[in-house]
């Protein structure tokens, strides 16, 4: 297997981005991670995209095929295009595809997109989409929402770790600063523990504000074997592991509901090929779908003990500037959760954190960061370590 | 919520609370698997028929409900682990005051949702505490 580096990065405004398209949206971010690597059309082999629900959101299939024809890379390159999708961790997917047609040698120049456009149908009709992520037959015809599922996994967290509704709403506290930090974001409004905790109840115990929104936007990473990464970049990151987990589709099924344990697997499966531990990590992008998914997320990525996941965001060890910051981006909650472009929107922001390049929101001499992107309920994790340092 | 074809194939199992069991090890199924998790192809699965009795292992009150449920908030919804082993995804019927982890409860027939007015009824099962 070859080294992979990533040489170019692009996210779009994420927002309701009412005035533009789908294809608009790719085609900006496409472009830009191509424009910020120095690279031409003829040089790609390939392109991966991940996209949750074009189907669903803007009655489209065969994205893979659209968004190479509207990037110009199909009616005289013929760019094969692939879409991945895993609910929620689509984008993540997409870059693990990605880096392993750059690792295996089939492929050199590789563009690893996300996009999901949500504001096209009204948001019932997206939460229900949404909801597809779980068991349709046996979660969804019961009554099941997305935020019900959570709940209930925040439900028995709190019973059993003494986990508060207030260390819930920390978590949203610091990804709105955060995110008031990052000009991409969709929120850059700062919030206060109160505003969480009086906002209205979706699914007990998590209110409106402990929910990422619906939101529309797209990212773009370029990748290249780490040899002549040189070639087109002073300043290539290079990924260190690539990791994946499955666990049951149906929350009911999993061996324990307050841990995902595809997280765990996949955590230990990248931390094991990248010959790294929990604490050599400098930053990391967690699924922070809901307030209790980051909580759980540190806990099985190795950041927190079991069970103190909701003390040490508490506590300020998850901010920048403190032990490990999570979610500089502002994470899916305030940075915005287009579903498909999520997992891609993390790894350019881990780059342009190790790049040294993030501005106000910059943590300090960052090595190693990582990660995370959950699809569903936790029926999929993936994991991945990036590092400065080939 | 469902297209009728696809709500009716698994009547028996939303009404009756039947699931299946493996033969060769022994596990519970419910919602049913026709393949063993753990034997998978020497598994032998067979049909059961759960008592219908368990306990709540978490829940929530609902009150932004999913399409077709807009009508019955707020609702509880649980896990509940029924007393051979699995665990399922219900709503329960109770004050949610009185709901809480740990609790006992056995399920009941009853009407889950509506496609609106002159649409299909969709029934199936509910919990309930054990003991009302």
């Amino acid at each position: 297997m070859r080294d992979v580096a990533i040489i170019g990065v692009k996210n779009t405004k994420f927002g309701e981005l009412w005035e533009r398209s789908l294809r608009d949206i790719v085609v900006e971010a496409g472009a830009g991670a191509l424009e910020d690597a120095g690279v031409g059309g003829k040089e790609i082999d390939s392109l991966y995209v991940g996209n949750m629900s074009g189907g669903r959101f803007i009655d489209q299939e065969h994205i893979g095929a659209l968004i190479a024809d509207y990037s110009g890379l199909s009616k005289n390159l013929h760019v094969p295009a692939t879409r991945v999708e895993a609910a929620c961790a689509s984008g993540g997917l997409a870059l693990r595809q990605a880096i392993m047609a750059v690792a295996s040698g089939y492929n050199d120049i590789v563009i690893a997109a996300g996009a999901e456009k949500m504001t096209d149908v009204g948001s019932e009709e997206a939460s229900s989409a949404l909801s597809a992520a779980a068991d349709r037959e046996w979660e969804g015809m019961t009554g099941a929402t997305f935020p019900g599922l959570y709940a209930m996994i925040a439900r028995l967290h709190m019973h059993r770790y003494g986990t508060t509704s207030e260390q819930l709403a920390e978590v949203a506290v610091k990804n709105h600063k955060n995110g008031s930090l990052n000009p991409i974001a969709q929120y850059k409004n700062r919030i206060t523990v109160k505003d969480v905790l009086n906002s209205i109840m979706v699914a007990d115990p998590l209110h409106i504000f402990d929910c990422s929104p619906i939101t529309d936007g797209a990212s773009a990473v370029v990748l290249a074997p780490a040899d002549i990464a040189h070639k087109y970049t002073d300043t290539p990151i290079y990924i260190r592991a690539t990791a994946q987990a499955s666990d049951t589709i149906a929350l009911h099924d999993r061996r324990d509901i307050t841990t995902l344990d595809a997280t765990v697997v996949a955590a230990k499966r990248a931390y094991s090929m990248a010959k790294l531990r929990p604490e050599d990590i400098d930053l990391v992008e967690v699924h922070d779908c809901f307030t209790i998914a980051e909580i759980c997320a540190i806990e099985d990525l190795g950041f927190a003990e079991k069970g103190k996941g909701g003390i040490v965001t508490a506590n300020g060890e998850t901010a920048i500037g403190s032990r490990i910051p999570v979610n500089t981006s502002g994470g899916l909650k305030a940075c915005g959760h287009p579903v498909g472009a999520t997992g891609i929107k993390q790894a350019v922001e881990i780059v342009t954190q190790l790049r040294g390049e993030a501005g106000q929101r910059q943590v300090e001499g960052a090595e190693y960061g990582m990660t995370h992107n959950v699809g569903g309920s936790g029926a999929t994790a993936v994991v991945h370590i990036f590092s400065r340092e080939r | 919520m469902a297209s009728v074809p696809r709500f009716w194939r698994g009547i028996g199992s939303r009404y009756n609370l039947e699931g299946t069991r493996c033969n060769e090890c022994g596990e519970y199924f419910y919602p049913p698997r026709n393949f063993c998790v753990n034997c998978r192809r020497v598994g032998h699965i067979e049909p059961y028929k759960f008592k219908g009795t368990g306990e709540i292992i978490s829940y929530t009150v609902i009150h932004t409900a999913a399409e077709g449920f807009e009508d019955q908030t707020p609702y509880i919804l649980a896990i509940i682990q029924l007393d051979e082993g699995p665990r399922l995804t219900s709503q329960v019927i109770g004050n949610p005051e009185n709901i809480h982890i740990r609790m006992r409860v056995r399920s009941v027939f009853r009407k889950l949702g509506e496609d609106g007015e002159g649409g299909m009824i969709y029934y199936g099962t509910k919990f309930v505490p054990e003991h009302e």
